[in-house]
């Protein structure tokens, strides 16, 4: 804790922070703000305000059906890549672990998809699930259009993002995994634990802290996934792969319906703040 | 764990790493293929020809694209780790009025997503004439929750007497920050400074809506752009992707130690 010593009250500590409350002010909190008004109002095709609307602009998008079938898009795919995620970063960290030669490569792939754009690996997959000439096809011997398919589209996509967040979970798990308590184990294989029984009732526990920290992080980015669907379906087919972000940008930027693209901001903050403060509470109840 | 070589763990772990590096290494095989390999669908190419890279590089200006994203995301560390490390230092070390609750205040930030205030920033950006420059890239991220409450943590746990034997020296805060602070929280501006660079570098949506002019564009909106250009020529767009996976590629091999512990020290210890 910081116990020093009483220092006579100056402007100095206030100068240190005025540059980045300065940039949130700006960049963050009237942006919000913003972003509320102009979702409480008529807008142009600039973004420039016309006329106070109340909360038309709200009951427009809660009855639109293309708001409802994004959110469903938004939350099919956060529910495939948050448990691919978490579940692929908990078994490389298990993995990655135990004593073997070569961990150290290992360790350095496993990390990897950290610095793999979303544009590149969204451009090599692509690629790779290419209906006449991707590899998938080859190997598999089929014909699927992996990307043009309404069942297919979206999984693809969640396999995407699930790669690329493999770095990220891995690491966190990792780091866990090396503060569990050894004898913990010593005591697990006393009492004759198979490998399930070890990891189920001692590792998952010990690090349901992280597990949870990760579940939130995985949540807030998977509801904001914009680059791998522009550049593999750019929403297609029809909606199925149109989340929320890609309609709030087809709303905003294609559509110039700026209050219509708020409202859904909005919407998707409300969305967010409910799921994080929800896995908080949940943090709270049931972790050791 | 035991000091005995798990073989079927070290099998497994291979396996693993394989199917994760697949996408990559077969990258990088494709964008020696020519035209007929491709449409082969062949796994190995017959030579290592560079014609696809020529041709990448004829196509798009991948070198101007990885010189914007480097202009960007250098001067997002840059100024990330000035702000933060100035807010650290006097949230960490120093006692005012309203601390805890301007500490708040930026926390909050965290819970604003980012897709949700991106119209407004773009009509701020579009106020200050800013679209179509490098400024509209670099404005927003000058600053974050996450690299000043790191940098808090940091001056946290520097040791008091430090500061106090700055101060008895008659050394002012800012020569402190300078001199002292910024050398021993260097672990720490080393991890941040990593995180920050690649968020910044693969960074899509922003970047994308304030830019227009190709001169301008970033790598990832390069990489969009090479495959649109022709949809069949996967031997070009894979050399493309080969181009500018590469330097962050090699940003991260250097800097895994420093970002992996100093992303996990603080939340595994909480």
């Amino acid at each position: 804790m910081n116990k020093g010593r009483k220092k006579p009250i100056t402007v100095e500590p206030y100068l240190y922070i005025l540059p980045s409350l300065l940039l949130f002010i700006l960049f963050v909190f009237y942006p919000f703000a913003k972003t509320i008004w102009l979702s409480l109002n008529v807008t142009n095709n600039n973004g420039g305000v016309i006329s106070f609307a109340g909360i038309d602009n709200y009951k427009a998008t809660l009855t639109s059906s293309t708001f409802w079938f994004a959110m469903s898009v938004t939350v099919r795919y956060a529910l495939m890549v948050v448990v691919g995620s978490i579940l692929m970063g908990l078994i490389c960290g298990i993995v990655a672990n135990e004593m073997f030669r070569g961990r150290g490569i290992v360790r350095t792939v496993y990390a990897m998809p950290m610095a793999i754009s979303s544009a590149c690996i969204a451009v090599i997959i692509t690629f790779i699930l290419h209906p006449t000439i991707g590899i998938l096809n080859k190997v598999l011997g089929t014909q699927y259009r992996w990307l043009r398919d309404i069942k297919l589209a979206l999984p693809s996509i969640s396999v995407v993002t699930i790669w690329m967040n493999i770095g990220m979970n891995y690491i966190f798990t990792i780091a866990a995994l090396q503060n569990v308590d050894i004898s913990l184990y010593e005591a697990g294989a006393i009492e004759g634990t198979n490998f399930f029984q070890k990891h189920w009732y001692i590792t998952m526990p010990a690090i349901s802290p992280t597990l949870f920290f990760l579940l939130i992080i995985n949540v807030i980015n998977s509801f904001q996934s914009y680059a791998q669907i522009r550049l593999m379906t750019q929403g297609g087919p029809g909606k199925f792969t149109t989340n929320i972000v890609y309609l709030i940008y087809r709303e905003t930027f294609e559509n110039m319906r700026y209050s219509s693209g708020a409202t859904m901001s909005v919407l998707l903050f409300i969305v967010l703040f409910i799921l994080t403060s929800i896995q908080f509470k949940a943090e709270k109840a049931v972790t050791y | 764990m035991t000091g005995r070589k798990n073989i079927v763990a070290g099998i497994v772990a291979f396996l693993i790493a394989l199917a994760i590096l697949f996408p990559l290494l077969y990258c990088l095989s494709a964008s020696f293929m020519t035209e007929k390999e491709i449409y082969a669908t062949r796994v190995l190419p017959s030579g290592l020809g560079l014609a696809n890279y020529q041709k990448a590089l004829q196509q798009a200006p991948l070198f101007k694209f990885i010189l914007n994203s480097l202009i960007v995301s250098v001067s997002c560390v840059v100024l990330q780790l000035f702000t933060g490390s100035l807010a650290g230092y006097a949230f960490g070390c120093l006692e005012f009025k309203g601390k805890n609750a301007l500490f708040k205040i930026f926390l909050a930030t965290m819970m604003i997503p980012g897709n949700a205030i991106i119209i407004s920033n773009y009509l701020t950006i579009i106020d200050f004439s800013l679209i179509d420059t490098h400024w509209a890239m670099i404005l927003p991220y000058m600053t974050s929750a996450f690299c000043v409450f790191n940098m808090r943590q940091a001056y946290k746990s520097l040791p008091v007497e430090l500061h106090e034997a700055a101060v008895i020296d008659g050394a002012s805060s800012f020569q402190y920050l300078m001199n002292v602070g910024a050398p021993l929280t260097l672990p720490s501006l080393g991890a941040v400074g990593i995180q920050t660079f690649l968020s910044v570098w693969n960074q899509y949506l922003w970047p994308m809506l304030v830019t227009s002019k190709t001169s301008l564009r970033t790598v990832q909106i390069g990489i969009g752009m090479l495959n649109n250009s022709d949809a069949m020529a996967y031997g070009v767009i894979m050399a493309g992707t080969v181009v500018v996976m590469i330097p962050l590629v090699i940003v991260f091999i250097i800097g895994q130690k420093t970002l992996i512990t100093g992303l996990t020290a603080g939340a595994v210890k909480g």
